[in-house]
């Protein structure tokens, strides 16, 4: 694929070229602003329905809190670029895509557990499958910026 | 689809005219940034005018929904409501903030997606409007 032409020096004015390429640059920049709106839509779904009704489905609930969670720190670390951040972003990948098989297999098998919808309920469904395929391409980008563009 | 109340459909002050004018701008927007995109363009002057302008169409809409409420009309689920108005005022300068950093085609790529997230939320917050008792 070929590189943008206009390359601008380093803004967050870090040290200059790292060992892995930047996972925050190009369609790095494209999957964090899409883990930003999924973070904006749980925390505030999660927000809402433990302050509003958490005893109507707690285990939903707090799920929904873990998720907005994860989509944070992954925003944030596949945002701070470096060595820890990718092993963040890499942690936050696998935990959510784990997650989001697990709770679409259990919120198909045993509807009692969720009575009330959650982000990963579904596999996503109700977010257009994208918590699907959200971490999907978080690992695959990890993998494709493992080395750095020479 | 809920059933509409005749209070919802007359009194709704977010899903009339207005609303549909931001779903419209959005839709057309992200079209545009959607071409630059697989053109292999940045992010260009359309794409921040209409930003602009998406924005000033949303905080209207915000001033309607704000101006209903001072008259007495109350939202049917309130918190829910809150949560998307202040989620919709901010999606605009995010995409902004976003585009700026991104001067490649991903930064119309950007764009296009907080453009095709917008009409969603604009939904989504007239039905938090309307759930009159359930």
């Amino acid at each position: 694929m070929a590189e943008p032409v206009g390359v601008r020096p380093d803004e967050a004015g870090g040290p200059a070229p790292a060992p892995r390429r930047a996972t925050n640059k190009g369609p790095g920049r494209l999957l964090i602003a899409v883990y930003i709106l999924f973070a904006i839509a749980a925390t505030s779904r999660a927000g809402l329905q433990i302050a509003t009704k958490f005893d109507e489905a707690p285990v939903a609930y707090l799920l929904s809190a873990v998720a907005a969670l994860i989509y944070i720190v992954a925003a944030v670390g596949l945002g701070r670029a470096g060595h820890a951040g990718r092993r963040v972003a890499l942690a936050c990948c696998s935990v959510e895509l784990v997650g989001v098989v697990a709770v679409g297999i259990l919120s198909l098998a045993d509807k009692e557990l969720f009575p009330d919808e959650t982000v990963w309920s579904g596999f996503g469904s109700g977010y257009g499958y994208i918590p699907l395929v959200l971490p999907v391409l978080g690992l695959l980008w990890l993998w494709r910026t493992r080395h750095a563009t020479a | 689809m809920p059933p509409m109340t005749s209070a919802a459909a007359a009194g709704s002050p977010v899903d009339g005219l207005l609303a549909t004018t931001t779903i419209v701008l959005s839709l057309v927007l992200a079209g545009w940034a959607l071409v630059a995109a697989l053109r292999h363009r940045p992010p260009d002057r359309v794409q921040f005018v209409g930003l602009a302008v998406l924005e000033v169409a949303l905080l209207a809409l915000a001033v309607v929904a704000l101006v209903a409420l001072s008259g007495g009309e109350r939202p049917g689920e309130p918190g829910a409501f809150f949560g998307y108005l202040v989620t919709l005022v901010c999606l605009p300068p995010l995409a902004w903030v976003l585009a700026r950093m991104e001067p490649t085609r991903w930064g119309s790529a950007i764009v296009c997606a907080i453009c095709l997230v917008t009409p969603v939320v604009v939904v989504r917050l007239g039905q938090t409007w309307e759930v009159l008792g359930g």
